[in-house]
């Protein structure tokens, strides 16, 4: 077999042509050398990568502590922190919700927040332990079609959507966090007998889809009912093009329903970190009156909780929403994984 | 999820061809001991993934394995798999079959074109054109929608090595047929079609590693496999022992996909033997045919080619210059670069002493060695890089999240595309020119850089090409393994399409189909040179 001269003349030119884009591409100082600036923070970001891009950049602008992040999900990151261990690379653990943060915290690998920080956020929205702290919040919500359903024919609960007349008509992202983490108020608030019933009633009923957004825009696409998600997927969308949730009505439980929960969003300092000043700096910055802010104007549309800052305006305020009462550090997300592999929704 | 070599399988398989001459020649002397030690150190490490399958199941526990395997999950995603590939496989052979027939052996206007058109969806990565199908059908899902979407990406991995052997085929046999009374379709089904074994049998065996290997399109139209499931373990439990059991149960069909195409292959040889050059082969009248031939291709063509980059152009021009200037783009492209430029470096130095073991020194154990590659290489890139995570967090913390591990794990996975490219360049650089040199004067490591090296330089240079097409387009092992903070094209385009930027994606995807595009021609030009072997 030979090569062809001419084709390969012609790959290289094509590749140096691509460096040279990429060159011009990065902008300078943009050169990834994450381990380079030993002042530098690891992220382990389970949020939303936008919003923790933000509040990173106004870090770094207010401290000029430079952060990289690690890009995962809840309870991903959460066992890879427990495999990792004393060697884990991360200073700092960033999730959407909370039972990823209990399970961290449970294997004893998480630094106590400081004082300032734990005096910024209001104590619901932080575990009694004092390990980890809230950073956001977010109710679940029922998005439904409105060219399909009216008001009165909505589930009143959670928990009808194991009837089976919703057999084939609701949709969830059983594989993310966010489900996850309703699962497990369920579990929290119901017990187990009554979880694995509902779960098994779920796998025969839903539509499973890849992420909330994906489920939302099915919903808009009249390829079913309703979905189980996030709100904040819905003004996101709505504050972009609205282009995915134009038939989408919002419903939500209310009336301390499972289905009514509220999940907060964690942010916790590792033990094994070589940089606690400088970690509890960035937990103190994202629950302070800034980071915060960002949540209030930005584009994320998740609630802000701590340093005074009201929620966005847009936003249904979380008083009104009836949230049955939880505490953050039950939640317990090895048993929802195991009883959701059970059901076979993973 | 990318192109593979077409001609692979059947060129690295061991015992096929190429050295046995050397061998029997008797020209065998002891190997030096540094090349068997690197060597085999290359197949002990290519067996890391198998090992930790096994090793997995037996520390699970046989009752908790047993549960977790023997559920109704494995059962639901086993008949997914299965459905998958018993209609894709049929129709990836029949569109490669009948779309190599008609280019090679019919009098089909624009037959050249058709050529290079009909293998062009391999410079589109499967996941991408699953992108443009969900975003513009949204409705896309399920079995059939994974069965429209793979055979359009995959055929060609069927159509190259067919339309490669066909255009070699002795006419003289097909001559011999007619004239004993066979009418145009029994020379075809009866002459014709069994020459094709090889490649069709190849063909079908990547098809099937693919459909069992491919994460990013089939989660985008919600179509559950294994590797799916894998994935969805992984994000919910890292490296738990549901994910390493589904990968087990992954494992074994991959193996068992090897051990069928084994089968099928059979051993006899469709070569000719003798003096004398082969004639061109004919082309038949197409007559009236020519316009549904014509028509029939036109929709392939629209279809794989057409609809992809119509999409993906759209969105690129509804996201506007704004989408193409981020810091990202140019960061990721930087990434997918270096990445892909490290890969093939790395896959062509690791494939050299196993390809010099097996071309100067042919026996059981060089064709030991090359089976170890080649079982690995055909396990999907989760199982890869769900063995490296736990290998290296529990012995090798030091490897642990670096960009050695994920180019170890690209070497692994796409080692025997150097490895068939190396074994060919060194084949033609005979170790009887080294000793010359030598008998001239030129000191033994002078000799062998400036003869042997030198020699084999260009078939080195295409499979580090076919690596780095390969990395470039490489999403679920990337996921896995990468860096923090390291992201490649394909790992952006995921995360914004699986957030539904459709715009935003865009760009990226141009810029792989892009890169992909002139490795893919490479690929399509040497293919024809390869088939004959």
């Amino acid at each position: 077999m030979t090569f062809r001269p001419r084709a390969l003349a012609s790959i290289a030119l094509a590749a140096a042509a691509a460096l040279g884009l990429a060159a011009c591409g990065a902008s300078p100082g943009s050169q990834q050398q994450p381990t380079e600036d030993p002042n530098a923070l690891t992220v382990y970001n389970a949020q939303h990568e936008s919003l923790t891009k933000e509040w990173i950049e106004g870090f770094t602008a207010e401290t000029g502590i430079k952060v990289n992040y690690r890009q995962g999900s809840d309870t991903e990151m959460s066992n890879q922190i427990i495999q990792e261990g004393a060697d884990s690379p991360a200073d700092v653990f960033l999730t959407e919700n909370s039972p990823a943060m209990t399970q961290v915290e449970n294997a004893g690998l998480f630094a106590d927040v400081a004082a300032d920080t734990a005096a910024q956020v209001p104590a619901e929205y932080r575990p009694s332990t004092n390990k980890w702290t809230g950073i956001a919040a977010r109710s679940t919500v029922f998005v439904y079609d409105k060219t399909k359903l009216t008001e009165d024919k909505l589930p009143k609960s959670l928990l009808d959507l194991a009837n089976p007349e919703w057999k084939g008509r609701w949709a969830a992202s059983p594989s993310g966090a966010d489900f996850q983490a309703i699962v497990s108020a369920l579990l929290e608030l119901k017990g187990e007998a009554a979880t694995e019933a509902w779960l098994t009633a779920m796998k025969e009923n839903s539509k499973a889809y890849k992420g909330n957004s994906t489920a939302m825009k099915a919903v808009n696409a009249g390829e079913v009912e309703g979905a189980v998600i996030y709100h904040y997927y819905y003004y996101g969308d709505q504050a972009k093009t609205g282009e995915n949730s134009t038939n989408v009505g919002t419903h939500y439980f209310k009336n301390q329903d499972p289905g009514a929960f509220v999940s907060v969003s964690g942010g916790g300092v590792l033990k094994s970190s070589k940089k606690q000043e400088q970690a509890q700096a960035l937990l103190k910055f994202i629950t302070g009156k800034k980071g915060q802010e960002v949540l209030q104007k930005g584009t994320s549309f998740e609630y802000a909780i701590a340093s005074g800052v009201p929620a966005n305006e847009k936003l249904v305020p979380l008083a009104e929403l009836k949230a049955p009462v939880v505490d953050p550090a039950k939640l317990n997300s090895a048993k929802v994984t195991e009883l959701m592999t059970k059901a076979g929704l993973l | 999820m990318d192109p593979a070599p077409a001609p692979a399988p059947a060129a690295s398989r061991p015992g096929g061809g190429l050295a046995a001459p050397r061998a029997a020649r008797g020209t065998r002397s002891r190997p030096p001991l540094g090349l068997i030690a690197a060597a085999c150190l290359v197949a002990a490490a290519s067996l890391v993934p198998l090992g930790f399958v096994v090793a997995m199941t037996v520390a699970t526990g046989w009752e908790t394995a047993f549960a977790l395997i023997l559920r109704p999950r494995t059962g639901e995603l086993l008949g997914n798999t299965l459905a998958l590939m018993a209609l894709t496989v049929p129709l990836c052979v029949l569109l490669g079959v009948g779309g190599a027939w008609l280019v090679e052996r019919t009098a089909l206007r624009g037959h050249r074109l058709w050529a290079v058109v009909l293998a062009a969806p391999l410079a589109i990565p499967a996941f991408v054109n699953s992108y443009a199908w969900v975003s513009a059908v949204p409705s896309l899902e399920g079995v059939l929608s994974g069965t429209l979407i793979a055979t359009l990406s995959y055929y060609p991995l069927v159509y190259i090595p067919a339309a490669a052997t066909l255009a070699r085929l002795d006419p003289a046999i097909e001559q011999s047929g007619a004239s004993l009374g066979l009418g145009p379709w029994a020379v075809f089904l009866r002459v014709v079609l069994p020459q094709l074994r090889i490649a069709i049998s190849g063909g079908a065996l990547l098809v099937a590693l693919h459909l069992l290997a491919e994460y990013g399109a089939f989660a985008m139209i919600r179509f559950d496999t294994f590797t799916t499931a894998i994935m969805e373990q992984y994000r919910s439990t890292f490296n738990g022992a549901a994910a390493n059991m589904l990968a087990s149960v992954l494992v074994a069909a991959c193996l068992a996909l090897l051990l069928v195409e084994a089968r099928v292959r059979g051993s006899a040889r469709y070569a000719r033997l003798g003096s004398g050059a082969q004639a061109v082969p004919t082309r038949l009248a197409l007559g009236t045919w020519q316009a549904p031939a014509q028509a029939a291709l036109g929709v392939v063509a629209a279809l794989a080619v057409g609809v992809p980059l119509g999409i993906v152009g759209r969105w690129a021009a509804a996201g506007g210059p704004g989408v193409w200037q981020t810091a990202e783009l140019g960061r990721a492209l930087g990434s997918s670069l270096g990445l892909g430029l490290l890969g093939a470096l790395a896959a062509t130095a690791v494939a050299f002493p196993i390809a010099f073991l097996a071309v100067r020194y042919a026996g059981r154990l060089s064709h030991g060695l090359e089976l170890a590659n080649y079982v690995t290489s055909a396990l999907p890139g989760i199982v890869v890089a769900l063995a490296l995570v736990t290998v290296s967090l529990r012995s090798v913390p030091g490897a642990y999240q670096t960009t050695g591990l994920l180019v170890a794990a690209y070497v692994l996975l796409f080692l025997p595309r150097a490895l068939v490219n190396l074994r060919a360049g060194l084949s033609q650089a005979p170790k009887e020119l080294e000793e010359a040199a030598q008998a001239l004067g030129t000191p033994p490591l002078l000799a062998f850089t400036r003869v042997t090296l030198r020699l084999s330089a260009p078939a080195a240079a295409g499979g580090a090409a076919l690596v780095f097409l390969a990395v470039v387009n490489e999403l679920t092992a990337t996921l896995l393994l990468s860096p923090i903070g390291t992201k490649t094209l394909a790992t952006e385009f995921w995360s914004l399409s699986s957030e539904i930027d459709y715009r935003g994606a865009a760009p990226y995807a141009i810029l792989m189909i892009a890169l992909s595009a002139p490795m893919t021609y490479l690929l399509f030009q040497q293919s024809k040179k390869a088939a004959g072997q």
